[in-house]
């Protein structure tokens, strides 16, 4: 990496004066990648930033989901709560489905990037095409966690309490599922490259994953098939490990605990958080293994 | 580093390049070198596989058989170090224009890799290069079809690139931004060692090449500095329109022995010296003329000897027959 600055011909003064600035290109490296990958994700939240009535539409579903039916079938519900408010009891659903639908956005702005072209400006870049794929899905991961916090602010009203520990685990939690979301959505949008089709897809498969997760309701007394999709939706992994840290920080009866937050469980065995955290997490990866694959073996 | 199949002077070598999509040859064996510091031309109709073989040299798009060197580089065997040292400027806009300028311009810079203490001031003098620099803070949504190519042009520098390709960059521009987009980049040629390739369908934009290669059907049929190609045609341009234009060309090819053609809905031929030849015309055309004009020979003449068409009535017949084709699957798709 060096500059070389030639002397300009006086008749040719460029109109900034002074000398020509010379830049030149480095060899590909693997900082050279992780500046594209930075500069793919600054991206992502400039645009975030700048759209200040997106920030705010989007609020609007989980706000609706946690006040409206939270209110609504509190009465209806309250036999089976065992005291606790079901807005509380919805509400680590809530912080799940807050960052889901915002991810699955963040991820069809890799179609709209085909569309108005952008996305040719960074594939002729000397950059892998892995840097854009894993810069894109960061960005989504951390716009989706930010719309996120603003739902985590209203923990207070529900009776959630701000403690420290569970702020940094729901933060950490919604990060986590808002990667492997967007790492979802840009798999799909590599292939896909209308924007209707696209989105048209992702409800297709978002809205059952997040019916059947169990942000809804506690995963255990299914029947026997609701039972099986939710242990095989990789969404009840997020769900439930939310649950879990929310309700440890809950002051309520071990009997209410139980009957809320029964935990998943897996011909009997009870399923650790742990193990909950790494199957969401091996599917983001791989998800982002077999976007980067595609994105590298088109043209 | 210099490959072995490419000579080290040359920005740009060619040889028997070929493009097939499915069963279409949108490329059929192209052949040329343009030297360093040339503005070079490709110009043809749409369709005649302009941007095919750019996006082959740009390494967007493998060639299906030749080869080709762009900065000394493999376009195939070293893709990356032929994309360190070209700029483009795409045929249609790729800018993001939910940034400002600056942004784009940076983001550009970050995707290269450009030291980060020289970003600002070679960002600051593209900009004013360009005419852009009062307008650096705005979001480029609300940039005209002008200064948007204007700025995507900048972007194009902003890792000062051996190799600029412009493709079609003043398409869908009104004449007189094509005019300031041509100031900026002969101004550009004697301010940066920098080979500038482009394509255009544009007859008088050609004239501003050094050199232009003439593409029809996915071959080039003529390479040369424009002056050259010109004169070589010879011949001044008479066009004239007649009440019956099909007994005018058979009166023509009769008495004077000369052969003229329909060209964009008026009948023209070519003749050594076409002011001298107009009286002759008039005494001797047993039939009224309307209108009459002599013109030098134009590329567009260059064109229409080297293709038997003009520029334009390619392009019509290049739609008609996409329109046939989508005809013929349209109506399959009905059986």
């Amino acid at each position: 990496m060096s500059t070389a600055t030639r002397p300009t011909e006086p008749s040719v003064a460029p109109p900034a004066g002074g000398p020509i600035v010379r830049v030149t290109v480095p060899q590909r490296s693997l900082r050279s990648e992780l500046r594209a990958i930075k500069v793919v994700w600054q991206r992502e939240l400039i645009r975030f930033a700048n759209n200040r009535l997106r920030i705010v539409t989007s609020l609007v579903q989980p706000l609706l989901f946690l006040f409206v039916l939270g209110s609504g079938l509190q009465r209806l519900a309250s036999a089976g709560t065992h005291g606790v408010s079901l807005r509380t009891f919805l509400f680590p659903g809530i912080l799940c489905i807050s960052v889901m639908f915002i991810a699955m956005f963040q991820a069809a702005s890799f179609v709209w990037d085909r569309e108005f072209g952008f996305l040719r400006e960074m594939m002729v870049a000397p950059v892998r095409r892995s840097s854009i794929v894993i810069g894109k899905c960061l960005g989504g991961a951390t716009v989706a966690s930010s719309q996120g916090v603003i739902v985590l602010a209203l923990a207070g009203v529900v009776n959630v309490p701000y403690n420290p520990v569970l702020i940094v685990g729901v933060l950490a939690l919604q990060l986590l599922l808002a990667f492997t979301i967007t790492a979802f959505g840009v798999m799909i949008a590599v292939r896909i490259r209308e924007m209707q089709s696209f989105m048209g897809v992702m409800q297709m498969i978002v809205t059952p994953l997040f019916f059947i997760s169990g942000a809804l309701f506690p995963p255990s007394g299914l029947p026997g098939w609701l039972t099986v999709l939710n242990r095989l939706d990789p969404m009840s992994y997020a769900v439930d490990p939310m649950r879990r840290l929310v309700f440890n920080h809950l002051d309520i009866s071990p009997l209410a605990r139980r009957a809320l937050d029964p935990g998943i469980t897996w011909w009997g065995w009870h399923v650790p958080a742990g193990v909950e955290v790494a199957v969401v997490a091996v599917l983001g990866l791989a998800m982002l293994g077999v976007a980067i694959w595609q994105f590298s073996t088109t043209e | 580093m210099i490959s072995g199949d490419g000579k080290a002077t040359d920005a740009i070598a060619v040889r028997g390049l070929t493009k097939t999509f499915d069963e279409v040859q949108a490329v059929k064996g192209v052949d040329f070198e343009v030297a360093p510091g040339e503005v070079f031309g490709f110009l043809g109709p749409n369709g005649a596989g302009k941007t095919t073989t750019i996006n082959m040299l740009c390494t967007l798009a493998k060639p299906t058989s030749g080869s080709a060197t762009v900065a000394g580089h493999d376009v195939v065997k070293e893709r990356d170090n032929v994309r360190r040292n070209i700029g483009l400027v795409f045929q249609d806009p790729t800018l993001d224009n939910y940034l400002t300028a600056t942004q784009n311009l940076k983001l550009h810079a970050e995707l290269y890799g450009v030291r980060s203490d020289l970003v600002k001031p070679r960002m600051d003098q593209v900009l004013h290069m360009v005419g852009l620099w009062d307008r650096r803070d705005t979001k480029t949504m609300t940039f005209s079809g002008g200064m948007r190519r204007r700025l995507e042009i900048a972007r194009g520098l902003m890792h000062s690139p051996r190799v600029l390709f412009l493709d079609e960059p003043t398409i869908g521009l009104d004449p007189q931004t094509r005019r300031s987009i041509w100031t900026y980049i002969r101004q550009l040629k004697e301010q940066e060692e920098i080979t500038i390739f482009m394509t255009t369908h544009y007859m008088d934009e050609a004239e501003w090449c050094d050199r232009i290669a003439i593409m029809d059907h996915g071959q080039i049929v003529a390479l040369d500095r424009p002056e050259t190609l010109k004169a070589e045609v010879g011949k001044d341009r008479v066009t004239i329109h007649t009440d019956d234009d099909d007994a005018a060309i058979a009166s023509i090819e009769e008495r004077f022995g000369i052969e003229a053609r329909m060209a964009e809905g008026a009948v023209a031929f070519g003749v050594p010296a076409g002011e001298e030849f107009v009286p002759r015309l008039f005494a001797e055309l047993d039939m009224p003329i309307r209108s009459v004009s002599v013109s030098r020979p134009t590329l567009d003449d260059v064109f229409m000897s080297y293709t038997g068409t003009t520029i334009r009535d390619a392009e019509d017949d290049h739609a008609k027959h996409r329109n046939r084709v989508m005809m013929q699957v349209m109506s399959g798709m009905r059986r």
